[in-house]
């Protein structure tokens, strides 16, 4: 196994090698470890700071990296864009070549444009993790869901994938496909045909529009959320589908889907969960479910990260 | 030049046992202690003095575990290629116990520095001492002083001390390699 990682940035799955993820893999084992011994931190990044940049709403995503930070022992400074200079006009990159000037190592970044990590990579000079682009990658998040779902059902290597749901608005679908394939996964997308995106069979994935197919089929499943905020400001004129009922009758994992596919995959859930929309609450807390164990395991994916990327950091 | 033996099996042997029963004449039946093997050579060490004190007194109640000081390093960041993390695995408190911490090689005493930072994370121990088969005197870079030593041997920075284990294949021995040996 190398002992660092290919890249100097975490910007999207797609850059990263097998290694890089196994890698990340190994050493998330380990933070796992020190989460859960009586105290929970380790002095690695004792001199390191960071900023985490959140241009878009985030709870939980934010959460799990300040608390990844903190249990490295990193300084960190929070910025989010609401009540900030973005809304009297500062250009991005002016807003973080400002922040940077204070010193900073690294940047933690939420932005709702697709690729503006890679934008900031091209023009500023510090390291970058990618905590969401838009509709495009959210790199800890595949890495998290895979991480889960490998605790559960050993090496990915061969196994079924199916991720359901909201596929064309969804980052997390498309850095689960790149982290599960680069892992030997087989992956499946199920939803209706206007969440699924025209090409996206070139990436190698299967395309069912039948969900009692794909939960037969699958050795687990990725229940995505329904982004009603999403689909409000691209497709105002023209709906997705009908109405959250229309879709529930139809995408809903509940417990007669998985009597009729006569199987029990593995749940995954990256939150926040819609109740009552994509999955039952009966599911979504019972005992294939891993909804819980992703959020642990969120932490240290990210603490494995930044742990890796921050060893390229020279004093 | 031919790397030097410094300990044969036989040797070895004779070591191993004579740290074994220092560790009894100071811990009578080990009901405070608990040994703590520093990843990675450390731990084969501690697994060996483990069932050996086992096998001499099988009455005694000894707690073991290993510990992985990766994230404790002080070199974090300088080295060129960083250090893979290895496991800790320590499923009790060290809260008021005496550790005995094992590790094959003490050189400069960085890695005993950082395994006292590590430590911490699993309680306030009463005592730590420190047991190791090779003391290379000095190469100290921080004032760590060991109560339990195998052998100590006289080697200069450039030179390199392997403790090979039965696990390499090889019989358990020790070996000085000159930088010249390669």
């Amino acid at each position: 196994m190398n002992n660092s990682l290919s890249v100097k940035h975490l910007l999207g799955i797609k850059q990263l090698t097998p290694e890089d993820i196994q890698l990340i893999f190994h050493h998330a084992e380990k933070f796992k470890k020190v989460i859960n011994q009586p105290i929970k931190k380790v002095p690695s990044l004792r001199d390191i700071t960071i900023a985490n940049l959140f241009f878009e709403n985030s709870t939980r995503t934010k959460l799990s990296f300040e608390l990844a930070e903190k249990r490295l022992s990193a300084d960190i400074v929070n910025f989010s864009s609401s009540g900030s200079s973005v809304k009297k006009g500062e250009t991005l990159i002016d807003t973080v070549n400002n922040i940077l000037s204070m010193k900073i190592d690294m940047v933690v970044m939420r932005h709702s444009s697709p690729g503006a990590p890679h934008f900031l990579k091209e023009n500023t000079n510090t390291v970058i993790v990618n905590a969401g682009d838009g509709t495009h990658e959210h790199p800890t998040q595949g890495l998290l869901d895979s991480f889960s779902i490998r605790e559960k059902i050993g090496d990915l290597k061969g196994k079924k994938v199916a991720i359901v749901g909201d596929i064309k608005h969804s980052r997390v679908a498309l850095s689960n496909i790149f982290c599960l394939q680069k892992q030997g996964a087989e992956v499946m997308v199920c939803g209706p045909a206007t969440l699924i995106p025209r090409h996206i069979k070139e990436l190698g994935v299967q395309v069912e529009y039948d969900l009692v197919k794909a939960v037969e089929w699958a050795d687990a499943v990725n229940m995505l959320r329904i982004q009603i905020e999403r689909q409000a400001s691209c497709d105002k004129e023209v709906p997705n589908f009908p109405s959250l009922r229309e879709y529930s009758n139809l995408y809903q994992l509940n417990k007669e889907v998985l009597i009729k596919a006569k199987n029990k995959p593995l749940i995954l859930h990256p939150g926040p969960i819609n109740r009552g929309v994509e999955i039952t609450t009966e599911l979504a807390d019972g005992e294939q479910s891993v909804v819980l164990q992703q959020v642990e395991n969120g932490v240290a994916i990210r603490m494995a990260v930044i742990y890796l990327l921050a060893s390229h950091i020279k004093r | 030049m031919k790397p030097k033996v410094l300990l044969d099996k036989k040797l070895f042997e004779l070591i191993i046992n004579r740290l074994c029963y220092e560790l009894i004449e100071n811990h009578d039946d080990f009901r405070n202690t608990v040994i703590i093997g520093i990843q990675p050579r450390g731990v084969v060490l501690a697994e060996l003095i483990y069932r050996r004190l086992k096998k001499i007194a099988p009455k005694i109640a000894l707690q073991y575990g290993a510990l992985d000081i990766t994230f404790f390093r002080d070199d974090f960041r300088r080295r060129e290629d960083p250090v893979l993390a290895n496991t800790t695995k320590i499923d009790f408190l060290i809260e008021g116990k005496r550790v005995i911490l094992v590790d094959d090689v003490l050189f400069t005493g960085r890695t005993i520095r950082s395994a006292f930072d590590a430590l911490l994370a699993f309680g306030r121990p009463d005592a730590i001492e420190l047991l190791v088969l090779i003391e290379r005197r000095f190469s100290l870079q921080v004032p760590v002083n060991p109560k339990y030593v195998g052998k100590s041997v006289d080697s200069i920075a450039s030179q390199r001390v392997l403790v090979k284990w039965k696990i390499d294949g090889e019989p358990d021995k020790v070996i000085l390699h000159t930088s010249t040996d390669e």
